[in-house]
């Protein structure tokens, strides 16, 4: 199906359209034509917006209750825990939320970097993606601090030091970064702040980002263009509505089951005690969510390489739409791209585990060499393959691959033949 | 475009604006960075006085100042000696023992890892004096880095013996 325009019904829809085309925008966003191809990888865009909007409304709550300040942080946590009514399920749903936040993004991320995604025409949306995906990480980690905790005052203090390793205004920096010499109230009164915005700016760039999809289309799990108009889409409302509706139930169960059962789980036992300045705990460690970076800055046996590889294992992403040069987007017809793809997964999980382990002896060897593959997948193996690799015949259309399925098109006149009588003629 | 054009009233004045304009989006712009920083409050609580008669040879204590520890050790004559002894080649960031500790007994030292911040622990790693349990780095009985990932010594903050038994640090 092509896109239609939006014609009013009435006079006064039109009266109103014509002054501020909300009716048009809300036609196109239920008329938007997808891929009727698209599988269940393809839901996560829609958990992801339901994941922000949910962290925003428990987000606003909390900060109803909360007190940002070094003696009064941790003990208004423990409020909302205890005293205020359904304080423990905000709560939770928010700190689990960003957990399941992380998780959605990053099925989001593969599923791009598996199908193509970030080939052109939709490089826009790809490096929009990037930027949301590093608020994110800001926003994470400076929540993560608001409960005064050991975890909360550790994770900023090495966080913050980071930026020493700039040379020579890299002290005033991390100075101007505390308000003080340490980590200390003003540190925690700006993260505040922060955290409060950071979403809100999210929010707007998950505007950019869709409207930067909706400009090319999606792309889809066979990866040559749809033509449009043609009967390769089906309109955005209900079809797809419905498919993300089913994914999300599916993983609302799994963010529940964190919430109600396993509430502390992701999180660490060191952030029920409350900050002190003088003891720093035996291991400290990020969220999950931040462990392959973290295993990537302590692999590197010096601060500023540490820190330099760490902002370049993201920022080399940003480059992906043109280290990878080769035309076919999807990994379907990609053999080579496909195996490699696979030790990427696998490579990244394997960071995520040695972030958690002490940097010393086995760990840090293979961390080392986790990183060092990490960096060759995206600047050598890329490119090369975008050369060398020979691809997979493409296929004409998006629905060949169905089609050409054996069996599947005397199953389909056969049953077509029971309603219309023998005379089905081809489908194709 | 020719060469010969002369810049006329006209490209003096956008110039001039410009400038003007830049100069004065930077003044404004100034105090929203600068409010960020240490303020009066933070900087007023500069200098701490500590009193040291009751630490023994071999024993540390630990002074909080600008939200930082200090770690004040009283060194024992191994120490101080294992500390001047050392080769200065084979420091990472070399300096002597002498430029360290004012008085050999007693060092005073930021007790803040210069990696990523964390407190080192006392009496552990290599060189039985600090070993910093974030990232791995050991210092030696002068607060020296000599393994790990962090670039330099334990930082000297700037104090004072005010008598025998009392360092004004800061």
């Amino acid at each position: 199906m092509s896109e239609e325009k939006y014609v009013p019904k009435t006079k006064l829809a039109e009266w109103f359209d014509s002054r501020l085309p909300l009716l048009s925008l809300s036609h196109h966003l239920r008329s938007y034509p997808t891929p009727k191809n698209l599988n269940y990888w393809w839901t996560f865009g829609g958990i992801l917006t339901f994941c922000l909007i949910t962290q925003i409304v428990t987000g606003i709550i909390l900060a109803m209750h909360y007190v940002a300040h070094t003696e009064h942080a941790f003990a208004s946590i423990e409020h909302i825990m205890r005293d205020v009514n359904y304080g423990w399920l905000m709560r939770y749903v928010h700190s689990n939320g960003a957990s399941m936040f992380f998780l959605a993004v990053y099925i989001h991320i593969f599923r791009g970097l598996y199908f193509g995604s970030y080939k052109a025409p939709r490089e826009m949306i790809w490096i929009i993606g990037l930027a949301i995906y590093l608020l994110m990480m800001a926003t994470a980690f400076m929540g993560y601090v608001l409960p005064w905790g050991q975890m909360s005052f550790w994770g900023a203090t090495v966080i913050t030091n980071l930026f020493s390793a700039i040379p020579l205004i890299g002290e005033s920096v991390t100075n101007w970064l505390w308000g003080g010499f340490s980590v200390d109230n003003p540190t925690l009164n700006r993260f505040y702040s922060l955290h409060y915005l950071l979403p809100f700016l999210i929010f707007g760039l998950v505007i950019l980002h869709i409207w930067s999809l909706h400009i090319p289309g999606n792309n889809n799990p066979v990866g040559i263009d749809v033509k449009k108009g043609s009967n390769e889409t089906m309109p955005f409302h209900p079809y797809m509505v419905m498919k993300d509706l089913t994914a999300l139930l599916a993983f609302l169960l799994l963010f529940f089951a964190f919430v109600f059962f396993l509430p502390d789980f992701l999180g660490h036992p060191d952030n029920y005690i409350p900050a002190d300045p003088l003891i720093t705990p035996a291991h400290i460690v990020p969220e999950w969510y931040l462990l392959p970076f973290y295993a990537i800055l302590r692999a590197i046996p010096s601060k500023l390489g540490g820190v330099i590889f760490m902002f370049a294992s993201i920022f080399v992403l940003a480059g992906l739409p043109w280290l990878d040069s080769s035309k076919v987007r999807s990994a379907t017809f990609r053999p080579l791209y496909r195996k490699f793809f696979w030790v990427l997964v696998v490579t990244v999980v394997l960071l995520g585990y040695l972030g958690a382990k002490p940097p010393e002896g086995i760990y840090l060897i293979l961390a080392r060499i986790a990183t060092a593959y990490y960096f060759i997948h995206f600047l050598i193996l890329l490119p090369l393959l975008g050369r060398y690799e020979k691809t997979d015949p493409l296929p004409m259309s998006i629905s060949d691959p169905v089609l050409d399925k054996p069996g599947v098109m005397d199953k389909f006149k056969e049953m077509a033949g029971k309603y219309e009588g023998e005379n089905v003629g081809s489908f194709k | 475009m020719s060469s010969e054009i002369k810049p006329k009233r006209r490209d003096f004045l956008f110039t001039a604006t410009y400038t003007v304009g830049a100069v004065g989006l930077g003044a404004t712009i100034w105090p929203l960075v600068d409010q960020m920083n240490p303020d009066s409050s933070v900087k007023a609580l500069s200098t701490t006085e500590v009193d040291v008669s009751s630490v023994e040879p071999g024993k540390t204590i630990t002074v909080l100042w600008r939200g930082k520890p200090i770690f004040i050790r009283r060194r024992t004559k191994k120490e101080i000696d294992e500390a001047t002894a050392v080769d200065l080649k084979d420091l990472k960031d070399p300096e002597k023992d002498s430029d360290r500790a004012k008085n050999p007994e007693w060092l005073v030292m930021v007790g803040v890892c210069t990696h990523l911040g964390c407190v080192p622990l006392g009496d552990k790693g290599d060189y039985k004096a600090w070993f910093c349990p974030c990232h791995g780095s050991h210092y030696d009985t002068s607060g020296r880095i000599r393994k790990g990932p962090a670039p330099t010594n334990l930082e000297i903050p700037k104090y004072e013996f005010v008598d025998n038994n009392t360092i004004k640090i800061g």
